[in-house]
């Protein structure tokens, strides 16, 4: 909370006195001064304001770490930023679907080899006592039905009909931290 | 008046004239109103203006691009915004990764259980013929 000892991050930018209620004060500790910075660059302190006002008070944390890490990426990629990312991240699930699907035709050929009761495309020898109604244990594993998650259709990359992000994430090798998620 | 007939959808918005150089202008056609309020709504007028003079003409239509997603992430979404999708995604691939590492074991399992069945025929525990 704000305080008359130590203005948060924010007002210190800001210049202003941090008041007892101040709406940045919980989120831009003043020992971290660049956090709001990056976010005052990117939104500017008012839309900031104005975002965190109206949200519930225990999402307003939650608001200002995705705002952070929008505003991050922005900086790092002024073209891009996030939706870069995004793009990047769904050619990456593209090609380890794939790769999946690969491993998986190559699990079920091991697998319709090793099972010696399986039905088979062959004549079946009359004097051969097989059951074909025996159980498979097939140890299929399936992977995710959806190729992509539901995104809306501004960010459905994977179309390729919106000409914004073509051949982005063919050039990118890595965004930034990735991994830097939103806690 | 911008050589595009009319004001651009930003100094609609703004209730503004509309200079010929206006730079936002070639972004925030005047045909699509709620592109530039998204923006405003997220980004404000004037960072806008800021983040696309700072970069090079051919790339600014696809930043405008990218900063609208992004703005009409963060309407749907008010708390994560577009970073939703990328925690998803992520988790995607944990997920897909995690799922071809388990089969390729499987796989690997399949192949050692097979080389050691293999009996060779040629091996010193069978009689060899000339």
């Amino acid at each position: 909370m704000g305080s008359g000892s130590s203005p948060c991050a924010s007002c210190k930018l800001l210049r202003r006195r941090c008041a007892k209620d101040c709406i940045f004060a919980p989120y831009f500790p003043s020992d971290d001064p660049h956090k709001f910075a990056i976010v005052h660059r990117v939104f500017g302190a008012s839309n900031v304001s104005k975002m965190l006002q109206e949200l519930p008070v225990h999402q307003r944390a939650d608001a200002v770490s995705s705002l952070v890490y929008e505003a991050n990426a922005r900086v790092r990629d002024p073209v891009y930023g996030c939706v870069g990312a995004i793009s990047y991240l769904q050619s990456q699930v593209s090609q380890l679907q794939m790769q999946l699907a690969v491993a998986q035709a190559e699990i079920l050929c091991i697998q319709m080899q090793q099972e010696p009761m399986m039905p088979t495309p062959q004549i079946i020898d009359p004097d051969d006592h097989h059951d074909h109604e025996h159980d498979h244990h097939h140890h299929h594993q399936k992977a995710s039905s959806s190729s992509f998650i539901d995104l809306p259709q501004y960010l459905n990359f994977a179309s390729s009909s919106n000409n914004v992000i073509h051949d982005y994430s063919l050039k990118r090798e890595s965004i930034f931290g990735v991994h830097d998620m939103v806690s | 008046m911008s050589k595009w007939s009319g004001r651009c959808a930003a100094c609609k918005y703004l209730r503004r004239k509309c200079p010929q150089d206006c730079v936002l202008a070639p972004y925030f056609p005047s045909n699509d109103p709620h592109r530039f309020s998204a923006v405003h709504k997220i980004f404000g007028a004037s960072n806008i203006a800021k983040m696309l003079q700072q970069l090079p003409e051919h790339v600014r239509m696809e930043a405008a691009d990218c900063m609208a997603i992004e703005a009409y992430c963060r309407i749907e979404d008010p708390v994560y915004g577009c970073v939703s999708f990328i925690d998803q995604l992520q988790q995607q691939i944990i997920e897909a990764q995690s799922l071809t590492n388990q089969i390729n074991a499987q796989i690997a399992f399949y192949n050692a259980h097979n080389n050691q069945l293999t009996i060779d025929p040629f091996s010193s525990s069978f009689d060899q013929t000339d």
